[in-house]
């Protein structure tokens, strides 16, 4: 009878995922400083998965950031929105797929807005029919891509050739996992396990076999925050709040930390230089920093595509000793060539390099 | 040489009960165990002469040096004018005027002291 209530009272925290025909957007953030994990996303739903999944070039930034920090209007917003939800509409896409954690917010803030004050949907059709004269279909569904490698968590572990375990020791590796504020903290009911119970990302983690960190300030925000970050002079605030994380998930010794927001995965990895550069501070295992990766990132290397692919690289903390547990090899000189064999320029001061 | 960004890390605010130094506490306790029943009543900051012009407050004083947070104990612990009206209001009786004596002793007994 126990089970069954707690059964029961789970279910209220899950979301529907759709199974198939997406329209993807994708994110600022992510296309420029980690590429390769929306190239893995795509990849592994068209050609791992056999799902159809479209993305249309004339897609742009939501404005998001912008919104955040106080320089776009909320009409404006919505109507750059609502021009997105056009280009799904005119291919007759009715689920979207959204890359970023700051969109996917941004998108929900808009529906649930159309929802209960249907004049503002209305003035925003009429807002991008002047502008552009483009109709649009409010989506049947809006979901974050972590989502749906969270729906096919299970299949990727069935192709799974490098478990989340140390390969010597045969222990999970610990792993830290950090949500988005704007996954479900805004808008719970988005998000799988609501804003209490966020499973997204613990799910991905113990289907590919590894162990979760639970740390005091595993909730807090990354910092990121927008505003605290534009003005070079405030950074200190955004800096500070991943600090406190670092300081607080030290002790459990991570082995990496695995994010589905493009903000935080950028400042988690980031702020670790800087606050290297800074005071000489690490907050790894032998005096290493601790990689940041993607959810897609994650799974890549767990599924055995080469880590120089997936754009382990473009990180400030570098993956090697994350690589080296699991038992992945990898060949340092094909780091940094291009497809074509070119050399790329190789970063200085990286950490874990 | 650490290098500058033009922005810098905030002091958290946080009180960290296993970082935090006690040994300032427990060198007071030690000596007035009627340190131990304060309530945190404020009764002791209400009459106080010296917070009448200043920031000063033994209430605040008193929580402080139980949570160990010394720095901020050694910045306000002389503004105490050893007067004793705070011992006379205090409701359960703790001599309050000894626990700043003693906690000015506590920081001249730990030479070299560091947080």
């Amino acid at each position: 009878m126990k089970l069954e209530g707690k059964k029961r009272i789970w279910s209220e925290f899950q979301k529907e995922i759709p199974d198939d025909h997406f329209f993807y957007v994708r994110s600022c953030i992510r296309q420029s400083f980690f590429p390769g994990s929306e190239q893995f996303f795509l990849k592994v739903l068209k050609e791992d998965l056999g799902k159809d999944i479209f993305e249309d070039p004339n897609h742009t930034t939501c404005t998001g950031i912008g919104y955040h920090g106080d320089v776009v209007q909320f009409d404006t917003i919505q109507t750059v929105v609502a021009r997105h939800f056009a280009l799904a509409t005119e291919h007759g896409y009715k689920d979207v797929v959204i890359s970023c954690v700051t969109s996917f917010g941004i998108y929900e803030e808009i529906i649930e807005t159309w929802k209960h004050y249907p004049e503002t949907l209305e003035k925003t059709r009429e807002n991008l029919y002047k502008a552009t004269g483009r109709v649009f279909d409010v989506p049947d569904s809006i979901t974050h891509s972590s989502d749906i490698i969270y729906k096919f968590k299970d299949e990727i572990a069935a192709k799974a050739k490098f478990p989340l375990i140390d390969h010597v020791t045969g222990e999970p590796l610990r792993i830290v996992e950090h949500i988005g504020c704007h996954y479900s903290k805004m808008f719970p009911k988005y998000g799988v396990g609501g804003a209490e119970f966020p499973h997204v990302l613990i799910g991905m983690i113990e289907a590919w076999g590894g162990e979760v960190i639970d740390y005091p300030e595993r909730r807090h925000c990354c910092g990121f925050g927008f505003r605290q970050y534009i003005v070079q002079a405030n950074r200190g605030y955004s800096l500070s709040n991943s600090r406190k994380k670092f300081v607080s998930m030290q002790p459990y010794k991570p082995e990496a930390i695995i994010a589905n927001c493009p903000g935080c995965t950028m400042f988690m990895d980031k702020w670790q230089y800087t606050i290297k550069e800074m005071d000489g501070m690490t907050y790894g295992q032998h005096g290493q920093g601790i990689p940041v990766l993607t959810y897609e990132e994650l799974a890549g290397i767990v599924m055995g595509y080469n880590p120089w692919d997936l754009g382990l690289q473009y990180h400030n903390v570098q993956s090697e000793p994350l690589l080296d547990k699991m038992g992945i090899k990898y060949d340092q000189e094909e780091k940094y060539l291009t497809k074509d064999g070119k050399k790329l320029p190789v970063p200085k001061d990286l950490i874990n390099a | 040489m650490a290098r500058n960004f033009g922005f810098a890390p905030i002091k958290g605010r946080v009180i960290d009960f296993d970082r935090n130094d006690k040994r300032v506490f427990e060198y007071v306790l030690e000596r007035e165990p009627s340190f131990a029943l304060c309530i945190g009543c404020g009764g002791c900051a209400a009459t106080c002469s010296a917070a009448n012009f200043t920031e000063f407050s033994l209430r605040k004083l008193n929580i402080l040096i139980r949570r160990g947070e010394n720095d901020e104990v050694r910045k306000i612990v002389d503004r105490c004018m050893l007067c004793g009206k705070c011992t006379l209001v205090c409701p359960r009786g703790v001599n309050t005027r000894n626990v700043v004596f003693l906690t000015r002793e506590a920081f001249e007994e730990f030479d070299n002291y560091a947080i």
